[in-house]
């Protein structure tokens, strides 16, 4: 255990600095000027001189790589060029909100895809396996901002349940969770698609196996089977696709925001990029980046508690 | 159980009074959500050329000496009055008495002197220090009053000083008006929600404050058009006055909730050819180009007939344009016979665009355009910061598409051969010096029609159509503009019934 954690914690930080070293080469191999993008069409050559000069766009990209890194360390992630405010402040700013899509993404995934693949794979080969079947295979197949433009188009422009997108603050709890459900929706249909096909393979597996028809055969009901004996064993695989659907649920957030216009990190990302905001890309794209590997960390924990016998192992 | 659904209903009944509470104060005051497609990272016009900081900014949270109306005509703002020296040289305004900075200040001709020194200093990035070039110096006569020296004659100097590149701003606050900006306008900021929304309040202590309808104005960020659409017909949004789908249009006109306006903007919409490049520096080319372009076509297919053609590079709704759209006459076997004569007969083009829908749905038929006449255009759509970089900066291009959406800016000919039109003519340069020297208005309209007809003859860019002011307005929204002359919209004048 100690042995994982500290391989984890070393792969962790290794990632990590390779990312920041990828991200900050991309950035300035990618053509852009920082001062263009801010002063226009119009600006004068003194005028984009003089802007360089104040961003530090003068000093050459490996000073520029090591200044950052130093800073970095000390929890400084310096001032963004496009918005003129520290770039922590503004993640901070936004965080809760792309975090709150992500998990409750990932609940409703969760929750949804459990319940209809582990339902498909007791009922196989009859009407209700066909349906989840079918419709999972239209769920994988359907881009998710097309999705989210026909729930807006139904809940909030015809129905008018649902507010069509933006985000009223946290202060009003009951506005900003309505706020959230489309998004998540838009968000969950396609993963959980995806991860019902998964648990219903999966599931099937382990149906076959030999333990099972001794339960049954012992007397057990088959519920108690499919919930006791079947899914236990059948959750690594379902496990594994959720760790790596999470780091998709977190980029996807990119789109979904986009569409739904709320104020998250996919959209800072997005205006960060088009901007040649350097200083606030880095800090954003190492932020997903450890977000993913925790996720995988986490993942890698979840095995140890369902199978007993890795934790043997390790 | 029971006691958590009682909670729940507790809590629910709560927000449903708080709701109501909330929802008859705002009955109270007027209020108007408007959306816009761009959202700034910055709220400070003098240091950012973001167009929506002026949209949202300009004459309605910041002043500047002069204001310009819907017909591009220069008004009194700060400045009450002013003289011009016999010479035409000297500038001296009188300023408005008793205004007060949104902070508190007093504003008085020592913030004059230094919004205008900020914008000409050594290290200013102003996005328009062009604007500021022909001023010599700024003087204080007295608290009520400043005196500008020019260098030399400026035609445009007063319309410039009306932009928000020229707003006036307080030494107190200017080093964080990119985050919390402090004017002198009719709206105060109240507050920013960076990816959201930024809102407006009234300020009562304005000279003019008795004529403001508006109490409050919300701008609402929503760059995604199909969003756009939704948030207008699910009532989120009042008005979008620079919508990005002319698609779309046909379903709001059908919608008795809302009225569409097509304006006209500032936006020339030009196929520009790199002059420095072969083939584009051989005329020959150029015209061959202009002849097989169909602006009706492009108009039709990229705008859905929503735009007006341009022959030359001057807007149609302003006093001086002449109409030159007929000098180049569609036609694509005179075009192919054209390019052979010039030997680049069935050669290979490039089409570079930002990703504009304007630009790249005019790119895809212009490439058919130019395959009849026998030209292989291959098309290139680049993001923002890339066609920024590659083809404005490093001039590494055959032709773009690209909107230019500043006021008088024939004067972008006359920039030399770095500017990315690669374009070096001393005559049109010397022409474009006698216009911006001339202050006489109908002698300055002789000759910037000269000019328009010099570039029309000289084929410098394809020259197609006017980029339109498309508005969607939910009905009782009154007081917008239909055109810009301008890239702001002076909001004091807006009413919501």
């Amino acid at each position: 255990m100690a042995y994982l954690l500290i391989r984890r914690t070393l792969g962790f930080v290794l990632t990590l600095f390779a990312v920041s070293v990828v991200v900050f080469a991309a950035m300035n191999i990618l053509p852009g000027d920082p001062a263009l993008t801010i002063l226009g069409l119009d600006a004068t050559d003194d005028a984009l001189a003089a802007l360089r000069a104040e961003l530090g766009l003068n000093d050459p990209p490996l000073i520029r790589y090591l200044h950052w890194v130093g800073a970095a360390l000390t929890g400084d992630f310096g001032v963004s060029h496009s918005f003129g405010v520290p770039v922590s402040g503004l993640i901070a700013e936004r965080l809760p909100l792309t975090v709150s899509l992500a998990v409750s993404g990932m609940v409703v995934t969760v929750a949804a895809a459990l319940a209809l693949g582990i339902a498909a794979a007791a009922n196989r080969g009859r009407a209700g396996d066909w349906a989840v079947m079918f419709l999972s295979q239209i769920g994988v197949a359907v881009p998710a901002f097309w999705l989210s433009m026909l729930l807006v188009l139904l809940f909030a422009v015809t129905l008018r349940w649902l507010p069509p997108g933006g985000f009223p603050g946290w202060e009003e709890p009951a506005a900003a969770a309505r706020a959230l459900i489309l998004p998540t929706v838009s968000l969950a249909l396609v993963q959980s698609a995806v991860l019902a096909r998964v648990t219903r393979s999966s599931a099937l597996e382990v149906m076959r196996l030999d333990y099972v028809r001794t339960a049954r055969a012992a007397g057990f009901s088959r519920r108690r089977v499919l919930w006791r004996h079947v899914l236990p064993n059948a959750l690594i695989p379902i496990v594994t696709i959720v760790g790596m659907q999470f780091a998709a649920l977190v980029t996807g957030t990119i789109v979904i925001e986009n569409v739904f216009y709320l104020p998250g990190l996919g959209r800072l990302v997005f205006q960060a990029i088009s901007n040649r905001d350097l200083p606030t890309v880095q800090a954003l794209v190492t932020l997903f980046a450890a977000i993913v590997v925790t996720a995988n960390f986490v993942v890698d924990l979840l095995y140890l508690a369902i199978d007993p016998r890795l934790k043997a192992r390790s | 159980m029971p006691r958590t659904t009682l909670i729940r209903g507790l809590a629910a009944s709560a927000l449903a009074i708080a709701a109501a509470l909330s929802a008859a104060a705002a009955a109270a005051e007027s209020k108007i959500v408007i959306g816009l497609q761009q959202e700034p990272t910055s709220l400070d016009p003098t240091a950012d050329a973001t167009a929506s900081i002026d949209g949202m900014l300009t004459q309605n949270l910041f002043e500047s000496l002069t204001t310009v109306n819907e017909a591009g005509e220069v008004l009194p703002q700060l400045a009450k009055s002013w003289t011009v020296s016999e010479d035409g040289l000297t500038y001296t305004f009188s300023l408005v008495e008793g205004v007060k900075f949104h902070d508190g200040t007093t504003f008085d001709a020592e913030d004059v002197k230094f919004s205008f020194d900020r914008a000409m200093a050594e290290n200013s990035v102003n996005p328009s220090k062009g604007y500021f070039k022909p001023i010599e110096s700024v003087t204080v006569v007295d608290p009520m009053t400043v005196a500008i020296k020019l260098k030399g004659k400026d035609a445009f100097f007063l319309f410039n000083m009306a932009q928000g590149d020229a707003s006036i701003v307080g030494p107190e606050s200017v080093e964080t008006n990119n985050t919390n900006p402090v004017g002198t306008g009719a709206f105060k900021f109240d507050s920013w929600t960076r990816g959201d929304k930024l809102v407006l309040a009234k300020n009562p202590d304005y000279r003019g404050s008795a004529d403001v309808s508006l109490d409050k104005v919300e701008f609402k960020f929503i760059a995604d058009a199909a969003a756009a659409t939704a948030a207008l017909l699910a009532d989120e949004i009042d008005a979008f006055p620079g919508f990005p789908a002319p698609e779309i249009l046909p379903q709001f006109e059908a919608d008795p909730r809302f009225n569409v306006v097509v304006g006209s903007t500032e936006g020339e919409v030009i196929l520009a050819m790199n002059n420095s490049k072969p083939p584009f520096n051989d005329i020959r080319v150029r015209k061959a180009v202009s002849t097989a372009i169909d602006r009706e076509e492009i108009i039709d297919g990229a705008m859905y007939g929503r735009a007006v053609p341009i022959g030359s590079f001057y807007p149609p709704h302003g006093p001086a344009y002449v109409d030159l759209t007929g000098a180049y006459p569609h036609d694509a076997a005179k075009a192919k016979a054209m390019f052979e004569e010039a030997g680049v007969g069935g050669s290979t083009m490039t089409i570079r665009v930002p990703p504009f829908p304007y630009a790249t749905r005019s790119a895809e038929i212009i490439q058919a355009e130019l395959a009849e006449a026998g030209i292989d255009a291959k098309v290139e759509t680049v993001e923002w910061g890339f066609w920024l970089d590659e083809v404005y900066k490093k001039k590494n291009y055959d032709m773009t598409i690209i909107a230019h959406t500043s006021p008088n800016d024939l004067g972008n000919f006359a920039r030399g051969p770095n500017y990315f039109y690669g374009y070096d003519d001393p005559k049109f340069t010397e022409l474009w010096d006698k216009i911006s020297g001339e202050v006489d208005p109908e002698a300055r309209y002789k000759l910037e029609g000269e000019a328009q007809r010099y570039l029309t003859e000289n084929a410098v860019h394809g020259f197609l159509f006017q980029l339109p002011q498309l508005g969607v307005y939910k009905k009782g929204v009154s007081g917008f503009w239909p055109s810009r002359a301008v890239l702001f919209q002076p909001l004091a004048g807006v009413k919501v019934n």
